[in-house]
């Protein structure tokens, strides 16, 4: 009963948040990104196992390994810069969050145009 | 898991505003505002480490760069 676990750790955090907070707002805010971290590093062994997973079945039906592995770095970089984004949103700096974004938008671009261009190649050759 | 990290920032967290009355009311601003300033540094550290590991982990199991 992981669920319960990390509920108990919340509501926990979030009692200590509000006692810090209107005393001394930035020790809250550590409060706050430790509570996302701890709940993070319970979940990822679980994520771990069914990446594994979809790559051995990748493997089995012979998937190209680099679109599968551009797919995890995709969501790796998703999490941090929500990760982030998060943080700086609860600080109050909202502006700084949507930068946070954008970067994580524009990488994920970048990681994305080699299979875009694998797209297109395959159109080309259903056309010609 | 390491849940007394919880708690220990937020002894630290309620420890330095208690100091940090103390000390403003007793007329010692500057030491107020360097007790604050110490005590966002020690959480710092221990945040800066869970960080990492974060980042680590993220970075290992997505196969990051």
């Amino acid at each position: 009963m992981e669920i319960v676990q990390i509920v108990a750790i919340s509501i926990i955090a979030v009692i200590l948040v509000v006692l810090i907070r209107q005393y001394r707002p930035e020790i809250a805010l550590q409060i706050s990104v430790v509570t996302g971290l701890l709940i993070f590093l319970l979940i990822i062994f679980k994520l771990a196992s069914v990446l594994e997973e979809l790559q051995m079945f990748s493997r089995q039906i012979n998937i190209d390994l680099v679109y599968i592995s551009t797919i995890f770095r995709i969501v790796g970089i998703a999490y941090i810069a929500e990760f982030g984004a998060q943080v700086c949103k609860d600080a109050g700096e909202n502006a700084i969050a949507s930068k946070i974004e954008l970067a994580g938008k524009v990488i994920i671009l970048v990681l994305a145009v080699p299979i875009l261009m694998a797209l297109m190649d395959l159109i080309k050759n259903i056309i010609s | 898991m390491d849940v007394n990290i919880i708690f220990k920032i937020g002894a630290i967290g309620i420890l330095v505003a208690a100091l940090y009355l103390v000390l403003k009311n007793t007329g010692r601003e500057e030491l107020a505002l360097m007790a604050a300033l110490g005590g966002l540094v020690v959480v710092l550290m221990m945040v800066i480490t869970l960080i990492n590991e974060l980042f680590n982990n993220v970075r290992a199991l997505f196969q990051l760069y």
